[in-house]
């Protein structure tokens, strides 16, 4: 067949890109090699228009053993135990087909923790949908909602944190990013990078469908209105396979027998065995007439670019076949040796005993296109907005419209269609400010959290992208643990925008600057770019997934308000900033103006100041002021508990919305016996925080002097009305 | 006391389970779903999870399965059996308990804690409880509303072979706190014997206050009795 413009142009391929290929092969490529390029060259598997940007992230640190890279990052947290996590993205399968789509995102993150010798130990989401009001969105929360229980509940994983956003920049690019988190030994991680010559190249799991063809060369491209015929690239997820073909390989991991391990995720056959050769700089024959198939009369074309689900590609060491093929017959999953390791340096195909593709490795891996695309710096907005011209609400009833606004209700509507108890180590589910994850059979305990501010990161990229991760620090802090490094999922839309583009470089920039002074490393991560529909992006969304550790399990904390009489103080400065605020957006539909300032310094100090006082037991309760300000936090603490709060008259007050709705960042609010307030305020004093009473603990009712008294069981009922009218 | 958890492909609380039963000091055996017979027990324990998939219908396939008629033959012969939630669905795909676990009402999985009220303590797996105790137990199931014929339902009621029924936090068992749809706010039953007791709640996630409480842990030691 002859390659015609248009078939490079439906490979997603530019002109100047087959070129290239041209050059590199000293020849033009069959079909067979073109679709292999097209899948190892894309934006999904290529990161072409974000390395450049990337590299520049810290990610390395004193605990961590493994940064990007690999399947997974991997870090130390003490004892012979290493966690090893990351979050990605499967935005363009759930738009098109939401079960599937988030079911297979989360399959997909699940097999690329335990590739490394990880049992899975809890699974995350962050979720964005377009407006409430918008006629598909309450379909595709469904059906997103019930993909991720699905996989996750099957499968066994507890499904403990997440967040949901809904904003009208999603109407038509819904955003499904899922983390998983496992547990290994530290002497037990498994690796992708191919060693030694002649060593068998083993396919386990399921077998190869006609599903996902093309399916990453569909995520690397912007929707139109004719998006619902890609159906088709969407895969189809098999929890039960996945399942088994998890306990089949970590049981071949007690073992010797693997030397390198890559899971078959986006572009199937050929990124895993173009990434393992890659690395390991050697390269690989395979026989792909002994691919396993689902279907009848499957061209090495389909095989090679087919992205069916539960799939691994193994390299073992000599003699080792026998014992572990015993093993996947156990699991009555599919074991075939298809290939071997060679020394030529390319990945050769064979077919009905001919070479039907030879491409070197390099021309697909580290010489795969890479652009330093124009972007342009977003101008950081003007405040113009003076509250006093704003037409008059009382507290009360902007307290309550928050409250049960969509972005604001509780989310037990989904959390309830998860399981979020198997495997008996959640020490704290969802509610709180991050999860907390038992080691099995130890007293310790991670710590797990999810976090995006598209709002912020909108108006100003460059702080935007400092806030979520002071955000994500902030929450593992909330619940006792110190932090110890992240996972993120850049969600943005087409690179070849220099707006855009901007976006990205200045979030990053923004993520780095936070990482690097907080000690908090990047290890692993994800890039999803070109989310948008007929040339309109989405708002810059980057995501952060956070781990930190509670090496006494004792020390962790929660939000809930423990014991009439305690005071509550608030940790950090309120300086009354209400631009970007929910406040304003929900109330007033005043969405510009700049985000809260972020003073890593003072994060960093406040949050150090509050680990200690959770590790000396001088706080009952501790929560982050974010979303929504300071009121609304404190009525978060009233939940799930039978205690309310009585505020005091705020001292020095300009305005009182300014004083409960701004989003001032570095915040927290405590709660201490009045045994333990002298001692809070001296090693307050003595670190220059800054702390102030609001109020305390009292029953039943929350209540704001002269402005408001609710009983906090309406509250929590007004916080749950959204979902519950679904 | 020796107990055997049996281990189907798709299994996913067999290793709380066992947490479980060998913190409870149970000798507990893990049982491969193709081994053709059962170690000596006294308690055989099917656990929760999606065996084979659950694609057919919940249960219906490990019903079918090599270990399930030595399970079978075992509970006849008098062996105390527990199914939890997927071996609750089992249990009732062999016949060994009656009648059937629909899809939830609300059509949705249900993972949360709910209460619910000891009916009797008079059976093996009870005595340690107290008569109308209220226990907060926590449910992950599609399938779990309980479904049975007029006259079995009766005899169920009627034999005392209902032990616990869904209810509020102050023991009320009302339409209202019925998570699932069972019928008479069913969360469990036995068969005529009291030797085979299936259940849709997680006694196994209630036996560690660090994680939640300890209102399975009765379950468990009752059997001991």
């Amino acid at each position: 067949m002859k390659i015609t413009n248009t078939i490079v142009e439906k490979h997603g391929l530019k002109p100047e890109e087959y070129s290239k290929i041209k050059d590199l092969l000293g020849r033009e490529p069959n079909l067979l090699e073109l679709g292999v390029f097209s899948a190892m060259w894309n934006e999904h598997c290529s990161y072409k228009s974000s390395k450049i940007h990337l590299k520049n992230l810290p990610t390395k640190g004193k605990q961590v053993i493994q940064g990007p890279g690999e399947n997974a990052g991997v870090i130390d947290i003490g004892d012979d135990d290493a966690i090893i996590f990351k979050i990605e993205s499967h935005n363009h399968p759930s738009f098109i087909e939401p079960y599937q789509g988030a079911a297979t995102g989360v399959g997909g993150i699940l097999r690329d923790v335990f590739t490394m010798g990880a049992r899975p130990i809890a699974l995350l989401n962050s979720i964005h949908f377009g407006s409430p009001d918008h006629p598909k969105t309450k379909s595709l929360l469904n059906g997103v909602v019930s993909g991720i229980g699905g996989y996750g509940n099957c499968i066994g994983v507890p499904t403990v944190a997440g967040e949901i956003k809904f904003n009208s920049t999603y109407n038509e690019n819904i955003l499904v990013n899922a983390m998983a988190v496992g547990h290994a030994k530290k002497d037990k991680i498994f690796y992708s990078k191919a060693k030694g010559l002649n060593k068998s190249v083993v396919y386990v799991g399921s077998k190869t469908g006609r599903d996902g063809i093309h399916g990453a060369s569909m995520a690397s491209a912007e929707f139109d209105d004719n998006s619902e015929d890609k159906k088709p690239t969407v895969q189809v997820g098999d929890p039960f396979t996945e399942k088994l073909l998890m306990e089949a390989c970590l049981e071949l991991m007690q073992d010797n027998s693997i030397i390198s391990i890559q899971d078959m995720g986006a572009a199937g056959l050929t990124s895993s065995s173009v990434e393992m050769a890659s690395k390991g700089d050697l390269g690989m024959e395979l026989h792909l007439d002994m691919v396993p198939c689902r279907e009848e009369n499957m061209t090495p074309y389909e095989m090679m670019l087919s992205e069916s689900q539960e799939r691994m590609l193994i390299i073992l060491e000599d003699g080792k076949e026998k014992d572990a093929k015993k093993i996947f017959k156990k699991w009555d999953l599919d074991f075939v040796v298809i290939g071997k390791t060679t020394n030529t340096n390319n990945l050769t195909l064979k077919f009905e005993k001919e070479i039907v593709g030879e491409i070197p490795i390099d021309a697909l891996a580290t010489k795969a296109p890479m652009y330093d695309r124009k972007w342009i710096k977003t101008k950081l907005p003007e405040k113009k907005l003076q509250i006093k011209d704003l037409k008059k609400i009382t507290l009360e009833d902007a307290l309550l419209k928050i409250l049960s606004s969509p972005n604001q209700s509780n989310k037990s509507w989904i959390t309830n269609q998860f399981d979020q108890m198997v495997m008996t180590d959640t020490v704290q589910r969802s509610g709180s400010d991050a999860a907390i994850i038992r080691i099995h059979k130890k007293e310790k305990a991670i710590a797990v959290t999810v976090d995006s501010s598209a709002n912020y990161c909108k108006a100003h990229p460059y702080t935007g992208g400092k806030q979520i991760v002071c955000e994500n620090w902030r929450n593992l802090i909330s619940v006792g643990a110190k932090p110890i490094a992240i996972t993120n999922c850049l969600n943005f839309g087409n690179p070849e925008d220099s707006k855009i583009m901007g976006q990205f470089a200045e979030c990053l920039l923004g993520i780095k600057d936070a990482c690097e002074f907080l000690d908090y490393p990047v290890v692993s991560g994800n890039v999803s770019l070109y989310n948008g529909t007929n040339k309109k992006s989405i708002s810059p969304t980057p995501v952060i997934g956070g781990v930190g550790l509670i090496a006494n399990i004792n020390n962790k904390i929660n939000q809930y308000l423990k014991k009439d009489g305690n005071i509550i103080l608030q940790i950090g400065k309120n300086f009354g900033q209400l631009s970007q605020s929910v406040f304003l957006e929900e109330i007033y539909s005043i969405t510009d103006g700049p985000p809260p300032e972020i003073n890593l310094s003072n994060e960093k100090n406040n949050g150090l100041s509050i680990l200690k006082l959770i590790n000396d037991k001088l706080v009952s309760s501790v929560h982050d002021v974010s979303s929504g300000g300071l009121i609304i936090g404190l009525v978060e603490m009233t939940f799930n508990s039978s205690y309310g709060i009585k505020l005091n008259k705020p001292k020095n007050l300009s305005n009182l919305m300014e004083y409960y709705f701004s989003e001032d960042q570095g915040r927290y609010i405590v709660e201490v016996e009045p045994v333990n307030l002298k001692k809070v305020n001296t090693i307050l004093e003595e670190n220059n925080v800054f702390v102030e009473i609001l109020g305390s603990v009292q029953k039943d009712y929350f209540e704001v002097p002269g402005e408001l008294k609710i009983n906090t069981k309406e509250l929590y009922k007004t916080n749950n009305t959204w979902y519950s009218n679904l | 006391m020796n107990s055997s958890v049996i281990v189907f492909p798709g299994s996913n609380c067999d290793r709380d389970i066992a947490v479980a039963l060998e913190k409870l000091q149970f000798q507990n055996k893990m049982v491969w779903h193709k081994d053709m017979s059962l170690p000596k027990s006294d308690l055989i324990v099917l656990p929760g999870g999606f065996s084979y998939g659950d694609y057919l219908r919940s249960g219906a396939i490990a019903g079918k399965s090599n270990i399930l008629k030595e399970v079978v033959k075992a509970a006849n012969n008098g062996c105390l059996v527990l199914g939890i939630c997927n071996g609750f669905q089992i249990l009732t795909e062999t016949g060994l308990l009656k009648g059937a676990l629909l899809r939830n009402k609300n059509l949705k999985f249900i993972g949360k804690d709910i209460h619910v009220k000891v009916i009797n303590t008079k059976n093996k797996f009870c005595n340690n409880y107290k008569e109308n105790q209220v226990l907060k137990l926590n449910i992950a199931h599609n399938e779990g509303n309980y479904f049975t014929n007029k006259e079995h339902l009766k005899e169920l009621e009627d034999e005392d072979l209902v032990p616990f029924k869904y209810c509020d936090e102050k023991g009320n068992v009302n339409e209202e706190n019925n998570p699932n749809g069972s019928l008479n706010n069913i969360a469990g039953i036995f068969n005529k014997n009291k030797n085979i007791l299936g259940l849709m709640p997680h006694p196994e996630r209630m036996v560690d206050k660090i994680i939640s409480n300890n209102d399975g842990v009765n379950l468990f030691t009752s059997l001991l009795n």
